[in-house]
Protein backbone atom coordinates (compact mmCIF):
# COMPACT_ATOMS: atom_id res chain seq x y z
CA UNK A 1 0.00 0.00 0.00
CA UNK A 2 1.03 3.59 -0.88
CA UNK A 3 1.65 5.08 2.73
CA UNK A 4 1.07 9.07 3.16
CA UNK A 5 1.15 11.46 5.69
CA UNK A 6 -0.97 15.26 6.24
CA UNK A 7 0.71 17.97 5.42
CA UNK A 8 1.26 20.43 8.27
CA UNK A 9 -1.73 22.66 8.16
CA UNK A 10 0.07 25.95 7.53
CA UNK A 11 1.66 24.40 4.36
CA UNK A 12 -1.91 23.45 3.50
CA UNK A 13 -3.07 26.93 4.07
CA UNK A 14 -0.71 28.32 2.31
CA UNK A 15 -0.46 26.52 -0.83
CA UNK A 16 -4.39 27.43 -0.63
CA UNK A 17 -3.88 31.12 -0.28
CA UNK A 18 -6.24 33.54 -2.48
CA UNK A 19 -9.16 30.70 -2.48
CA UNK A 20 -12.06 31.03 -0.55
CA UNK A 21 -13.94 27.54 -1.74
CA UNK A 22 -12.72 24.87 -1.17
CA UNK A 23 -13.79 20.92 -2.66
CA UNK A 24 -11.98 18.07 -0.74
CA UNK A 25 -11.28 14.94 -2.37
CA UNK A 26 -9.91 11.98 -0.31
CA UNK A 27 -9.28 8.35 -0.95
CA UNK A 28 -10.95 5.20 0.39
CA UNK A 29 -8.33 3.36 -0.35
CA UNK A 30 -4.58 3.71 1.12
CA UNK A 31 -4.91 7.38 2.63
CA UNK A 32 -7.76 5.80 4.23
CA UNK A 33 -5.86 2.87 5.81
CA UNK A 34 -2.97 5.65 6.44
CA UNK A 35 -5.40 7.54 8.11
CA UNK A 36 -4.44 10.91 6.33
CA UNK A 37 -7.42 11.09 3.72
CA UNK A 38 -10.53 9.22 4.70
CA UNK A 39 -13.96 9.81 5.34
CA UNK A 40 -12.56 10.54 9.15
CA UNK A 41 -9.67 13.05 7.50
CA UNK A 42 -11.98 15.09 5.28
CA UNK A 43 -14.28 15.45 7.88
CA UNK A 44 -11.80 16.66 10.09
CA UNK A 45 -9.87 18.96 7.36
CA UNK A 46 -13.71 20.65 6.19
CA UNK A 47 -13.69 21.89 9.84
CA UNK A 48 -10.35 23.06 10.13
CA UNK A 49 -11.05 24.72 6.79
CA UNK A 50 -14.26 26.44 7.88
CA UNK A 51 -13.10 27.49 10.84
CA UNK A 52 -10.04 29.24 9.07
CA UNK A 53 -12.48 31.09 6.79
CA UNK A 54 -12.54 29.11 3.98
CA UNK A 55 -16.02 27.80 2.32
CA UNK A 56 -16.05 24.36 1.83
CA UNK A 57 -18.25 23.33 -1.49
CA UNK A 58 -18.26 19.83 -0.86
CA UNK A 59 -16.22 16.86 -0.26
CA UNK A 60 -15.92 13.16 -2.06
CA UNK A 61 -14.01 9.95 -0.95
CA UNK A 62 -13.49 7.99 -4.30
CA UNK A 63 -12.39 4.74 -4.12
CA UNK A 64 -9.72 5.03 -5.29
CA UNK A 65 -8.27 7.74 -6.44
CA UNK A 66 -5.40 6.64 -8.40
CA UNK A 67 -8.11 5.29 -10.84
CA UNK A 68 -8.02 7.89 -13.49
CA UNK A 69 -11.35 7.15 -14.81
CA UNK A 70 -13.26 6.56 -11.54
CA UNK A 71 -12.07 9.76 -10.52
CA UNK A 72 -13.30 11.89 -13.43
CA UNK A 73 -16.71 10.00 -13.04
CA UNK A 74 -16.58 10.69 -9.58
CA UNK A 75 -16.10 14.23 -9.75
CA UNK A 76 -18.56 14.56 -12.85
CA UNK A 77 -21.11 13.38 -10.59
CA UNK A 78 -20.29 16.13 -8.25
CA UNK A 79 -20.17 18.91 -10.70
CA UNK A 80 -21.76 22.21 -9.01
CA UNK A 81 -20.30 21.73 -5.78
CA UNK A 82 -16.51 21.36 -8.15
CA UNK A 83 -17.64 23.78 -10.63
CA UNK A 84 -18.42 26.85 -7.67
CA UNK A 85 -15.11 25.78 -5.88
CA UNK A 86 -11.51 27.91 -6.25
CA UNK A 87 -9.46 24.67 -5.67
CA UNK A 88 -9.70 20.62 -4.82
CA UNK A 89 -7.93 19.69 -1.87
CA UNK A 90 -6.79 15.84 -2.58
CA UNK A 91 -6.30 14.09 0.22
CA UNK A 92 -4.58 11.39 -2.06
CA UNK A 93 -0.88 10.28 -3.07
CA UNK A 94 0.65 11.92 -5.53
CA UNK A 95 -0.93 9.82 -8.08
CA UNK A 96 -4.51 10.29 -6.40
CA UNK A 97 -3.80 13.94 -6.77
CA UNK A 98 -2.69 14.21 -10.28
CA UNK A 99 -6.09 12.08 -11.44
CA UNK A 100 -8.01 14.23 -9.94
CA UNK A 101 -5.98 17.49 -11.54
CA UNK A 102 -6.54 15.84 -14.55
CA UNK A 103 -9.97 15.21 -14.71
CA UNK A 104 -11.44 18.85 -13.04
CA UNK A 105 -9.80 21.87 -14.61
CA UNK A 106 -9.30 23.60 -11.18
CA UNK A 107 -6.36 23.97 -8.86
CA UNK A 108 -5.79 21.14 -7.46
CA UNK A 109 -3.76 21.31 -4.20
CA UNK A 110 -1.86 17.84 -2.57
CA UNK A 111 -2.91 18.21 1.06
CA UNK A 112 -0.48 14.92 1.94
CA UNK A 113 3.16 13.91 1.46
CA UNK A 114 3.43 10.32 -0.43
CA UNK A 115 6.14 8.51 1.35
CA UNK A 116 6.56 4.67 0.41
CA UNK A 117 5.35 1.17 -0.67
CA UNK A 118 4.57 0.17 2.89
CA UNK A 119 4.18 -2.92 4.51
CA UNK A 120 1.69 -2.85 7.60
CA UNK A 121 3.11 -3.73 10.77
CA UNK A 122 -0.26 -2.86 13.51
CA UNK A 123 -2.57 -0.63 12.73
CA UNK A 124 -1.02 2.75 12.19
CA UNK A 125 2.52 1.20 11.59
CA UNK A 126 4.38 1.08 8.23
CA UNK A 127 7.51 -0.17 7.01
CA UNK A 128 9.20 -0.07 3.71
CA UNK A 129 10.50 -3.27 2.09
CA UNK A 130 9.90 -2.65 -1.23
CA UNK A 131 11.20 0.18 -3.40
CA UNK A 132 9.76 -0.81 -6.61
CA UNK A 133 12.79 -1.52 -8.25
CA UNK A 134 11.82 -3.24 -11.14
CA UNK A 135 13.84 -6.77 -10.67
CA UNK A 136 12.96 -8.53 -7.79
CA UNK A 137 16.05 -10.19 -6.28
CA UNK A 138 14.62 -11.13 -2.20
CA UNK A 139 14.68 -15.14 -3.65
CA UNK A 140 18.11 -14.44 -3.83
CA UNK A 141 18.07 -13.22 -0.31
CA UNK A 142 16.63 -14.70 1.89
CA UNK A 143 13.50 -13.28 1.37
CA UNK A 144 15.06 -9.79 2.86
CA UNK A 145 15.10 -6.99 0.25
CA UNK A 146 18.66 -5.22 0.43
CA UNK A 147 17.73 -2.61 -2.00
CA UNK A 148 15.15 -1.07 0.23
CA UNK A 149 16.18 -2.17 3.97
CA UNK A 150 20.08 -1.62 3.19
CA UNK A 151 20.12 2.33 3.63
CA UNK A 152 22.59 2.44 0.90
CA UNK A 153 20.74 -0.39 -0.98
CA UNK A 154 23.79 -2.40 -1.08
CA UNK A 155 23.80 -6.34 -2.83
CA UNK A 156 27.07 -7.70 -1.57
CA UNK A 157 27.35 -7.50 2.03
CA UNK A 158 27.46 -4.92 4.76
CA UNK A 159 29.13 -1.77 4.92
CA UNK A 160 31.81 -0.75 6.98
CA UNK A 161 29.41 1.28 9.23
CA UNK A 162 27.61 -1.77 10.74
CA UNK A 163 27.53 -2.15 14.61
CA UNK A 164 26.33 -4.69 16.65
CA UNK A 165 23.89 -5.66 13.61
CA UNK A 166 23.08 -2.46 13.40
CA UNK A 167 22.51 0.10 10.89
CA UNK A 168 24.90 3.12 10.68
CA UNK A 169 22.07 5.21 9.82
CA UNK A 170 19.80 3.75 12.96
CA UNK A 171 20.44 2.67 15.69
CA UNK A 172 17.30 0.80 15.92
CA UNK A 173 17.69 -0.22 12.89
CA UNK A 174 19.48 -3.81 12.25
CA UNK A 175 21.54 -4.13 9.59
CA UNK A 176 19.68 -5.94 6.68
CA UNK A 177 22.94 -7.59 5.48
CA UNK A 178 23.64 -9.23 8.95
CA UNK A 179 19.17 -10.68 8.83
CA UNK A 180 20.55 -12.08 5.23
CA UNK A 181 23.37 -13.77 6.29
CA UNK A 182 21.57 -15.42 9.55
CA UNK A 183 18.69 -16.30 7.89
CA UNK A 184 21.39 -18.25 4.71
CA UNK A 185 23.73 -19.24 7.16
CA UNK A 186 20.76 -20.85 9.32
CA UNK A 187 20.52 -23.09 5.92
CA UNK A 188 23.82 -24.56 5.71
CA UNK A 189 24.42 -22.71 2.12
CA UNK A 190 26.40 -19.79 2.48
CA UNK A 191 27.89 -20.27 -1.00
CA UNK A 192 24.91 -18.13 -2.43
CA UNK A 193 26.51 -15.48 0.07
CA UNK A 194 29.95 -15.80 -1.65
CA UNK A 195 28.46 -15.04 -5.49
CA UNK A 196 29.50 -11.36 -6.36
CA UNK A 197 26.08 -9.74 -7.23
CA UNK A 198 27.01 -7.76 -10.41
CA UNK A 199 25.49 -4.04 -10.64
CA UNK A 200 22.24 -3.63 -10.64
CA UNK A 201 20.16 -3.01 -13.82
CA UNK A 202 18.57 0.50 -13.33
CA UNK A 203 17.11 1.08 -16.57
CA UNK A 204 14.51 -1.91 -14.88
CA UNK A 205 12.89 1.27 -13.14
CA UNK A 206 12.94 4.21 -15.16
CA UNK A 207 10.91 7.09 -14.91
CA UNK A 208 8.04 6.94 -15.46
CA UNK A 209 7.02 3.60 -15.40
CA UNK A 210 4.35 2.24 -17.74
CA UNK A 211 2.59 -1.31 -18.24
CA UNK A 212 0.37 -2.23 -20.96
CA UNK A 213 -1.00 -5.62 -19.76
CA UNK A 214 -1.11 -8.03 -22.79
CA UNK A 215 -4.55 -9.30 -23.12
CA UNK B 1 53.97 1.10 -13.65
CA UNK B 2 53.95 -0.06 -10.22
CA UNK B 3 53.35 1.77 -7.24
CA UNK B 4 55.84 1.72 -4.80
CA UNK B 5 53.10 0.44 -2.19
CA UNK B 6 52.71 -2.04 -3.96
CA UNK B 7 56.10 -2.69 -4.50
CA UNK B 8 57.35 -2.77 -1.24
CA UNK B 9 54.17 -4.84 -0.30
CA UNK B 10 55.06 -7.47 -2.42
CA UNK B 11 58.81 -7.58 -1.12
CA UNK B 12 57.13 -8.24 2.02
CA UNK B 13 58.12 -4.88 3.44
CA UNK B 14 56.39 -3.65 6.43
CA UNK B 15 54.71 -0.23 5.25
CA UNK B 16 52.89 2.80 6.72
CA UNK B 17 50.35 4.98 5.34
CA UNK B 18 48.67 8.13 6.77
CA UNK B 19 45.62 9.87 6.31
CA UNK B 20 45.84 13.17 5.48
CA UNK B 21 42.48 15.00 4.20
CA UNK B 22 41.77 17.23 1.45
CA UNK B 23 40.55 20.40 2.68
CA UNK B 24 37.08 22.40 2.28
CA UNK B 25 37.84 24.92 0.01
CA UNK B 26 40.58 25.47 -3.15
CA UNK B 27 43.71 25.95 -1.55
CA UNK B 28 45.66 22.60 -0.74
CA UNK B 29 48.75 24.86 0.58
CA UNK B 30 48.36 23.55 4.26
CA UNK B 31 47.31 19.96 2.68
CA UNK B 32 50.14 19.67 0.89
CA UNK B 33 52.67 20.93 3.77
CA UNK B 34 51.06 18.10 5.81
CA UNK B 35 51.77 15.94 2.84
CA UNK B 36 55.23 16.89 2.53
CA UNK B 37 55.84 16.95 5.83
CA UNK B 38 55.22 13.23 5.84
CA UNK B 39 57.79 12.31 3.04
CA UNK B 40 60.26 9.38 4.24
CA UNK B 41 57.55 8.51 7.06
CA UNK B 42 54.76 7.26 4.75
CA UNK B 43 54.65 5.14 2.02
CA UNK B 44 51.68 6.41 0.99
CA UNK B 45 49.05 9.05 1.71
CA UNK B 46 45.59 8.42 1.75
CA UNK B 47 43.09 11.33 0.34
CA UNK B 48 39.69 11.02 1.87
CA UNK B 49 36.71 11.45 -0.46
CA UNK B 50 34.17 13.60 1.32
CA UNK B 51 35.30 12.02 4.31
CA UNK B 52 32.04 11.73 6.68
CA UNK B 53 30.06 12.79 3.58
CA UNK B 54 31.24 16.69 4.42
CA UNK B 55 32.28 17.87 1.06
CA UNK B 56 35.74 18.52 0.17
CA UNK B 57 37.39 19.41 -3.02
CA UNK B 58 37.85 16.62 -5.09
CA UNK B 59 40.19 14.18 -3.98
CA UNK B 60 41.20 13.30 -7.70
CA UNK B 61 42.65 16.59 -7.65
CA UNK B 62 44.17 16.74 -4.64
CA UNK B 63 45.62 13.12 -5.41
CA UNK B 64 47.01 14.41 -8.99
CA UNK B 65 48.58 17.29 -6.78
CA UNK B 66 50.28 14.89 -4.03
CA UNK B 67 51.67 12.94 -7.88
CA UNK B 68 52.91 16.20 -8.86
CA UNK B 69 54.82 17.02 -5.80
CA UNK B 70 56.53 13.29 -6.14
CA UNK B 71 54.25 12.11 -3.24
CA UNK B 72 52.31 8.99 -3.23
CA UNK B 73 48.40 8.95 -3.03
CA UNK B 74 46.06 6.11 -2.39
CA UNK B 75 42.89 7.48 -3.92
CA UNK B 76 40.25 7.11 -2.05
CA UNK B 77 37.09 6.42 -4.20
CA UNK B 78 33.60 6.22 -2.82
CA UNK B 79 30.10 4.99 -4.05
CA UNK B 80 27.94 7.81 -2.41
CA UNK B 81 28.49 10.52 -4.26
CA UNK B 82 28.74 8.95 -8.28
CA UNK B 83 27.22 6.90 -10.33
CA UNK B 84 29.03 3.91 -12.19
CA UNK B 85 29.59 6.43 -15.38
CA UNK B 86 31.41 9.06 -12.77
CA UNK B 87 33.47 6.56 -11.09
CA UNK B 88 35.09 4.96 -13.81
CA UNK B 89 34.93 8.34 -15.73
CA UNK B 90 37.13 9.84 -12.67
CA UNK B 91 39.23 5.82 -12.07
CA UNK B 92 40.32 7.12 -15.84
CA UNK B 93 41.31 10.72 -15.12
CA UNK B 94 43.14 9.04 -11.52
CA UNK B 95 45.42 7.03 -13.99
CA UNK B 96 45.72 9.50 -16.85
CA UNK B 97 47.15 12.24 -13.76
CA UNK B 98 49.80 9.84 -12.33
CA UNK B 99 47.23 7.50 -9.49
CA UNK B 100 48.13 4.58 -8.73
CA UNK B 101 46.64 3.15 -5.51
CA UNK B 102 43.07 3.76 -5.40
CA UNK B 103 40.89 2.17 -1.97
CA UNK B 104 37.16 1.50 -3.06
CA UNK B 105 34.67 2.07 -0.32
CA UNK B 106 31.06 2.11 -0.22
CA UNK B 107 31.39 5.66 1.48
CA UNK B 108 29.63 6.49 4.98
CA UNK B 109 25.90 7.83 4.81
CA UNK B 110 24.55 10.97 3.05
CA UNK B 111 22.79 11.69 7.07
CA UNK B 112 26.38 12.27 8.57
CA UNK B 113 27.73 14.89 6.89
CA UNK B 114 26.97 18.27 5.82
CA UNK B 115 24.91 17.85 3.09
CA UNK B 116 21.85 15.82 4.24
CA UNK B 117 19.63 16.73 1.80
CA UNK B 118 21.76 15.15 -0.89
CA UNK B 119 20.85 12.50 -2.74
CA UNK B 120 22.60 9.28 -2.24
CA UNK B 121 23.88 7.48 -5.13
CA UNK B 122 25.52 3.98 -4.54
CA UNK B 123 24.88 3.26 -8.01
CA UNK B 124 27.12 0.37 -7.16
CA UNK B 125 28.91 -1.08 -4.18
CA UNK B 126 32.66 -1.63 -3.09
CA UNK B 127 32.46 -4.90 -4.68
CA UNK B 128 31.24 -3.79 -7.58
CA UNK B 129 33.77 -0.81 -7.77
CA UNK B 130 36.57 -2.90 -7.50
CA UNK B 131 34.82 -5.31 -10.29
CA UNK B 132 34.92 -1.68 -12.66
CA UNK B 133 38.47 -0.79 -11.36
CA UNK B 134 39.44 -4.58 -12.63
CA UNK B 135 37.30 -4.49 -15.65
CA UNK B 136 38.71 -0.97 -16.84
CA UNK B 137 42.57 -2.24 -16.21
CA UNK B 138 41.31 -5.28 -19.11
CA UNK B 139 40.97 -2.41 -21.44
CA UNK B 140 36.82 -2.19 -21.41
CA UNK B 141 34.22 -0.22 -19.27
CA UNK B 142 31.42 -1.63 -17.45
CA UNK B 143 29.35 -1.29 -20.66
CA UNK B 144 31.56 -3.87 -22.09
CA UNK B 145 33.41 -0.88 -24.54
CA UNK B 146 36.75 -0.98 -25.82
CA UNK B 147 39.46 1.67 -23.89
CA UNK B 148 41.90 3.93 -25.60
CA UNK B 149 44.35 2.64 -22.57
CA UNK B 150 43.59 0.66 -19.95
CA UNK B 151 44.89 1.57 -16.55
CA UNK B 152 46.93 -0.10 -14.00
CA UNK B 153 45.40 0.30 -10.41
CA UNK B 154 47.02 -0.80 -7.46
CA UNK B 155 43.54 -1.31 -5.49
CA UNK B 156 42.56 -2.15 -2.02
CA UNK B 157 39.41 -2.04 -0.25
CA UNK B 158 38.05 -1.38 4.10
CA UNK B 159 37.78 -4.05 6.53
CA UNK B 160 36.36 -3.82 10.13
CA UNK B 161 38.23 -6.08 12.20
CA UNK B 162 36.15 -5.69 15.36
CA UNK B 163 32.94 -5.22 13.54
CA UNK B 164 30.38 -7.48 15.09
CA UNK B 165 29.11 -9.78 13.90
CA UNK B 166 32.37 -10.53 12.17
CA UNK B 167 30.87 -13.56 10.16
CA UNK B 168 28.65 -11.29 8.69
CA UNK B 169 31.50 -9.27 6.79
CA UNK B 170 33.82 -11.81 5.84
CA UNK B 171 31.68 -13.29 3.17
CA UNK B 172 31.90 -9.79 1.51
CA UNK B 173 35.80 -9.26 2.15
CA UNK B 174 35.82 -12.37 0.49
CA UNK B 175 33.88 -10.83 -2.63
CA UNK B 176 36.40 -7.70 -1.89
CA UNK B 177 39.62 -10.10 -2.95
CA UNK B 178 38.25 -11.56 -5.37
CA UNK B 179 37.24 -8.56 -7.15
CA UNK B 180 40.32 -7.10 -7.30
CA UNK B 181 41.40 -5.69 -3.89
CA UNK B 182 45.00 -6.65 -3.32
CA UNK B 183 45.20 -4.75 -0.28
CA UNK B 184 42.92 -3.99 2.98
CA UNK B 185 43.54 -0.79 5.29
CA UNK B 186 41.29 -1.50 8.28
CA UNK B 187 38.94 0.57 10.34
CA UNK B 188 41.01 1.84 13.51
CA UNK B 189 42.07 -1.09 15.57
CA UNK B 190 41.82 -0.81 19.36
CA UNK B 191 42.04 -4.42 20.55
CA UNK B 192 45.21 -6.42 18.68
CA UNK B 193 43.62 -9.51 19.43
CA UNK B 194 40.77 -8.80 17.42
CA UNK B 195 43.15 -8.06 14.35
CA UNK B 196 44.94 -11.12 15.25
CA UNK B 197 41.89 -13.17 14.53
CA UNK B 198 41.02 -11.11 11.58
CA UNK B 199 44.51 -12.17 9.90
CA UNK B 200 44.17 -15.25 10.35
CA UNK B 201 40.33 -14.99 8.87
CA UNK B 202 41.31 -12.99 5.68
CA UNK B 203 44.97 -15.34 5.49
CA UNK B 204 43.19 -17.63 2.96
CA UNK B 205 42.48 -14.27 0.33
CA UNK B 206 46.25 -13.80 0.47
CA UNK B 207 45.32 -10.12 0.74
CA UNK B 208 48.07 -7.69 2.46
CA UNK B 209 46.60 -5.91 5.70
CA UNK B 210 47.25 -2.67 6.78
CA UNK B 211 46.09 -1.91 9.98
CA UNK B 212 44.05 1.59 10.93
CA UNK B 213 46.02 3.19 13.97
CA UNK B 214 43.81 6.39 15.46
CA UNK B 215 45.24 8.96 17.09
CA UNK B 216 42.61 9.87 20.12
CA UNK B 217 43.76 13.53 20.86
CA UNK B 218 41.07 13.25 23.92
CA UNK B 219 38.82 11.74 26.05
CA UNK B 220 35.94 13.88 24.69
CA UNK B 221 37.12 12.83 21.01
CA UNK B 222 36.96 9.41 22.02
CA UNK B 223 33.55 9.36 23.01
CA UNK B 224 32.69 11.64 20.03
CA UNK B 225 34.32 8.86 17.49
CA UNK B 226 32.30 6.46 19.40
CA UNK B 227 28.66 8.38 19.09
CA UNK B 228 29.40 9.52 15.46
CA UNK B 229 31.23 7.53 13.27
CA UNK B 230 30.46 5.09 11.80
CA UNK B 231 31.83 1.44 12.83
CA UNK B 232 34.34 2.73 15.22
CA UNK B 233 33.85 2.36 18.99
CA UNK B 234 36.82 3.28 21.07
CA UNK B 235 36.93 0.81 24.14
CA UNK B 236 36.09 2.49 27.62
CA UNK B 237 39.56 1.58 29.12
CA UNK B 238 41.22 3.66 26.67
CA UNK B 239 39.10 6.78 27.18
CA UNK B 240 39.69 6.04 31.05
CA UNK B 241 43.42 5.84 30.26
CA UNK B 242 43.14 9.54 28.26
CA UNK B 243 40.96 11.01 30.88
CA UNK B 244 43.00 10.13 33.68
CA UNK B 245 46.36 11.81 32.37
CA UNK B 246 47.61 15.42 32.90
CA UNK B 247 48.26 15.33 28.88
CA UNK B 248 45.49 13.59 27.51
CA UNK B 249 47.31 14.34 23.69
CA UNK B 250 50.92 12.74 24.74
CA UNK B 251 48.66 9.79 26.45
CA UNK B 252 46.93 9.72 23.17
CA UNK B 253 50.12 9.49 20.95
CA UNK B 254 51.84 6.75 23.84
CA UNK B 255 48.21 4.69 22.94
CA UNK B 256 48.69 4.93 19.02
CA UNK B 257 52.35 3.73 19.78
CA UNK B 258 51.44 1.24 21.26
CA UNK B 259 48.11 -0.29 19.69
CA UNK B 260 50.96 0.01 16.09
CA UNK B 261 53.54 -1.86 18.13
CA UNK B 262 51.20 -4.31 19.61
CA UNK B 263 49.21 -4.90 15.78
CA UNK B 264 52.66 -5.31 13.85
CA UNK B 265 53.04 -8.94 13.99
CA UNK B 266 49.33 -9.44 12.69
CA UNK B 267 49.96 -7.00 9.80
CA UNK B 268 51.76 -6.13 6.45
CA UNK B 269 51.92 -2.22 7.55
CA UNK B 270 50.05 0.18 9.41
CA UNK B 271 47.93 3.21 8.46
CA UNK B 272 47.70 6.05 11.21
CA UNK B 273 44.90 8.58 10.75
CA UNK B 274 45.81 11.38 13.33
CA UNK B 275 42.65 13.66 12.37
CA UNK B 276 44.15 17.05 11.78
CA UNK B 277 47.14 15.74 14.16
CA UNK B 278 49.39 14.63 11.01
CA UNK B 279 52.60 16.71 12.81
CA UNK B 280 52.78 13.56 15.64
CA UNK B 281 52.45 10.81 12.84
CA UNK B 282 56.40 10.46 12.53
CA UNK B 283 55.95 10.17 16.62
CA UNK B 284 53.45 7.12 16.13
CA UNK B 285 55.35 5.45 13.44
CA UNK B 286 58.74 5.43 15.04
CA UNK B 287 57.13 3.10 17.46
CA UNK B 288 56.87 0.35 14.52
CA UNK B 289 60.19 1.50 12.50
CA UNK B 290 62.35 1.19 15.71
CA UNK B 291 61.65 -2.51 16.93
Amino acid sequence: MIISKQKPLEEILAALEGCTKVFLVGCAKCATVCKSGGEEEVFQMQERLSSSGFEVTGSIVIDEACHMLRAGRDLRGRKEAVEETDALLVMACGAGVQSVAGAAPKKSVAALDTLFLGNIRRFGQFEQKCSLCGECIVSETAGICPVTVCAKGLLNGPCGGMTDGRCETDPDLECAWVLIHERIAAKGVTSRLRKIVPAKDFSRMLKPGKLKVDK
Amino acid sequence: MISKLQHKLDAGEFVVTAEVCPPKGSDCAEFLAKAKALQGIADAINVTDNQGANMRISPLAAAALLVREGIEPIFQITCRDRNRMALQSDLLGAAALGVRNVLALTGDHISFGDHRQAKPVFDLDSVQLLGAIAELGRGRDLAGNPLCGAPTFFAGAAAAPEAEPFEATLFKLEKKVAAGARFLQTQAVFDPSRLSAFREAVAPLGVKVIAGILLLKSARMARFITANIPGLRVPDHLVAELESSADPLSAGVEIARRLAREAKPFCDGIHVMAMGREDLIPEIVKAVKST
